[in-house]
């Protein structure tokens, strides 16, 4: 079992997000995240899918998206070379004592504090998975009151015509 | 010109070829009804939507064509998932559409609403819900050319009321359907062909194993002759039951849980598979480990997710069956002899024929009756079943020779599906014998549908093989329960006759074996009305030979010589 990146092109219509979930769980496909946000298309949609699975499971759920009318590309760029984002809000417990030293780790990490309450702080990061885990990890010791995490976004590098020379 | 969203529909509708819908009005559906009023389109007036939907499915399975089923919100609606998760399971074309309140009230809880895209989002192949008048057209167009298309299957359209009163400036084109995520299948990949042609070329022991797919792409003729020309044995899924002459001499029958013992042997011994149409299902393959286990498999569909979902293939072919045979066919070397492999099988058939115990007086063996159906029939009739011992017995003892002569509920299992699919089936069909072959269980669930048969004279012929038990159930326990019948004795039953008189069609009773033959000529002589008959069948008949579940194929029980 290991975890594939799905990049899975889609009609923006409501009830599609429906649609690709309900596959997921009649079929018992485990997802990690997903996300969905608007493309340069207009009219649609781009999921990044984050599943469980191994070669023959992924299989078939690539092969059930494609069923999906309103699926319009699916596309697993596990294997391919490409950039991936998460972005997280952190609220950590934050009194006088060791505000410099949040500071510092936000510095570290190339973080940003984005709101300041009196005894905490709200921190957004962006960065892959690896390094929103990490951020995570360095503020747990203060006291995390709140976190949420987007899920992973992904992008191939270059352009088509790059990979296909690659 | 300026025309209401409804009088839209009619339009579409006629455009698409459909001549026949079978519905149930209903609040919502008022302006659609209004209508159809003026249509050139029949209504059939169901007594039930499920009677409906199964009715649109009968005639869809029966013609090739898109079944078309009408029901109003809420209620009417949800009347009709069964049906649809029906015609799902077994990939069958179909347009339902549903009533929905109007615009302003959806999500509001409003009287009759329910969410019936949301509901039916698993067993559509897909759904739509209309939102403006001015997207009517296209939306029905491309409800019917996702039903038909590919690999088939049930589309709901979802029209709020208010959208079908609204008139509207509407002006028809003749675009073509194109959807961005939806393309049909052209073509076969040629190098698969070619791996395909060799192998079948090389195999000593060769099986085909046909399903309900070969009836959809029409391929029919195309398989039979592959296997003439290779002389390769035949056998078939329930689904596929018709798609190869059943009397031929290179028919195994069908294979898997209550399959014929050479046709589970012959899979058990083949060095080559050819799956076409078909999806390994766990009724078919028992325990996959031990499903073919000698052979190397070559699988035909033209749905890409059923290939290696079940069983991984040693050369899958993806596209339409009938087109895949047809680029197969002149790669395939012809074969004169019959060879040792066919002196095994023909083996097999001698020591392990079907067959079937003596009734207790009073009484008639239902397997018998079946046989006289056929008989009487000459294998032409199109024979729709219900679900249960009596579809086992309909898919074991009749002899199926056409495409569309075998009408049933297969993935789903739907109890009540055969006599509305029989009375869609004769609508499709009126110059066709059409007989419901039913469990006493079975037909109680759709029985309302009398007054339709009744209504518009529809003479389908209901052969209840009257047990007085939910007979499958009653045989699951018997052998996997110590015979503890829980709930499945039915012995507390309408007199049949007398319903089915009630209702102002024919009813007959026979409990003699020798009586079967002149009720069921009987029966055949009626032209203006359905007619039941009551047949008093052995009651604890089992079905044999059987699989156990998830057990192995070649391990079966009953239908030898010493039971």
């Amino acid at each position: 079992m290991t975890n594939h990146t799905l990049s899975v092109t889609v009609e923006n219509r409501p009830g599609v997000l429906t649609r690709v979930a309900t596959l997921f769980r009649r079929r018992g496909y485990n997802i990690d995240s997903l996300t969905v946000g608007t493309t340069e298309s207009i009219g649609v949609s781009r999921m990044t899918i984050v599943v469980q699975g191994d070669d023959t499971v992924m299989e078939q759920v690539i092969k059930q998206l494609y069923k999906l009318v309103d699926v319009i590309k699916v596309i697993d760029i596990t294997n391919e070379e490409s950039v991936d984002r998460e972005l997280v809000l952190i609220k950590v417990k934050a009194d006088n004592n060791v505000r410099a030293e949040i500071v510092q780790i936000v510095d570290i990490f190339r973080a940003r504090i984005v709101d300041i309450g009196r005894n905490s702080l709200i921190i957004e990061a962006t960065g892959d998975q690896r390094k929103i885990d990490a951020l995570e990890d360095s503020f747990r010791p203060f006291g995390i009151i709140e976190l949420v995490r987007t899920g992973k976004m992904a992008m191939i590098r270059g352009t088509s015509e790059d990979t296909k020379k690659r | 010109m300026k025309l209401k969203g409804a009088e839209i529909l009619m339009h579409c509708l006629e455009k698409e070829g459909v001549d026949v819908v079978f519905g149930y009005p209903g609040g919502a559906v008022l302006p659609i009804y209004d209508a159809l009023y003026d249509s050139k389109i029949r209504h059939i007036l169901a007594r039930h939507e499920q009677g409906a939907v199964h009715a649109a499915d009968g005639y869809a399975r029966a013609s090739g064509k898109v079944g078309v089923c009408i029901a109003t919100s809420g209620p009417g609606a949800t009347n009709l998932v069964t049906g649809i998760a029906t015609a799902y399971m077994d990939s069958i074309p179909m347009v339902c559409l549903t009533g929905q309140v109007a615009s302003s009230l959806i999500g509001k809880d409003a009287f009759q609403e329910a969410d019936i895209t949301g509901i039916t989002l698993p067993i559509t192949k897909h759904n739509y819900q209309l939102e403006r008048t001015e997207d009517l057209a296209k939306m029905i167009k491309e409800a019917f050319y996702i039903a038909r298309t590919n690999r088939p299957g049930p589309v709901v359209v979802d029209l709020p009321k208010d959208l079908m009163a609204k008139m509207i400036e509407f002006e028809d084109n003749d675009e073509e359907v194109a959807i961005r995520g939806y393309r049909v299948m052209k073509g076969v990949n040629s190098g698969q062909i070619v791996n395909a042609a060799e192998m079948i070329n090389q195999a000593q022991r060769p099986v085909i194993y046909a399903g309900g797919g070969v009836i959809a792409s029409g391929g029919a003729t195309e398989l039979k002759e592959m296997a003439e020309k290779c002389r390769i044995p035949v056998t078939t899924t329930l689904m596929g039951m018709g798609a190869f002459p059943g009397n031929s001499y290179l028919s195994l029958g069908m294979l898997g849980m209550h399959g014929t013992r050479y046709a589970n042997y012959a899979i058990g011994e083949c060095d080559v598979l050819i799956a076409v149409g078909v999806r390994f299902d766990d009724r078919v393959t028992g325990k996959l480990e031990t499903f073919a286990p000698n052979a190397k498999i070559i699988h035909m569909d033209i749905d890409a997710a059923e290939i290696g979902k079940n069983v991984s293939v040693d050369v899958p072919i993806v596209g339409d069956v009938k087109e895949a045979l047809k680029s197969l066919l002149p790669r395939l070397q012809a074969k004169e002899e019959l060879g040792e492999w066919h002196q095994i099988i023909s083996r097999w058939k001698d020591e392990f024929p079907l067959r079937y115990g003596k009734p207790s007086e009073g009484r008639i063996m239902p397997q018998h009756i079946v046989e006289k159906i056929y008989d009487l029939t000459q294998g032409d009739a199109i024979i729709t079943t219900e679900v249960g011992q009596n579809q086992m017995w309909a898919a074991q003892y009749y002899q199926y020779r056409h495409p569309r002569s075998f009408i049933s509920s297969g993935g789903l299992g739907t109890m009540g599906y055969g006599f509305p699919a029989a009375i869609g089936a004769k609508i499709a069909c009126p110059d066709k014998t059409v007989i419901d072959i039913a469990g006493d269980g079975s037909i109680q669930m759709n029985i309302q549908e009398l007054g339709t048969a009744v209504q518009y004279k529809i003479p389908v012929i209901i052969c209840i093989l009257n047990n007085q038990y939910l007979g499958m159930v009653r045989q699951w326990q018997e052998l996997f329960h110590e015979g503890r019948y829980s709930f499945t004795d039915m012995s507390h039953q309408p007199d049949f006759v007398k319903l089915a008189e009630a209702y102002g069609a024919v009813g007959m009773r026979v409990n003699r074996t020798e009586e079967v033959e002149r009720a069921l000529l009987e029966a055949l002589q009626v032209t203006d009305r359905p007619v039941i008959i009551d047949f008093q069948v052995e009651r604890e008949a089992g079905v044999y030979p059987m699989v156990a579940p998830g057990e192995s194929l070649l391990n079966m029980l009953g239908g030898d010589l010493d039971d």
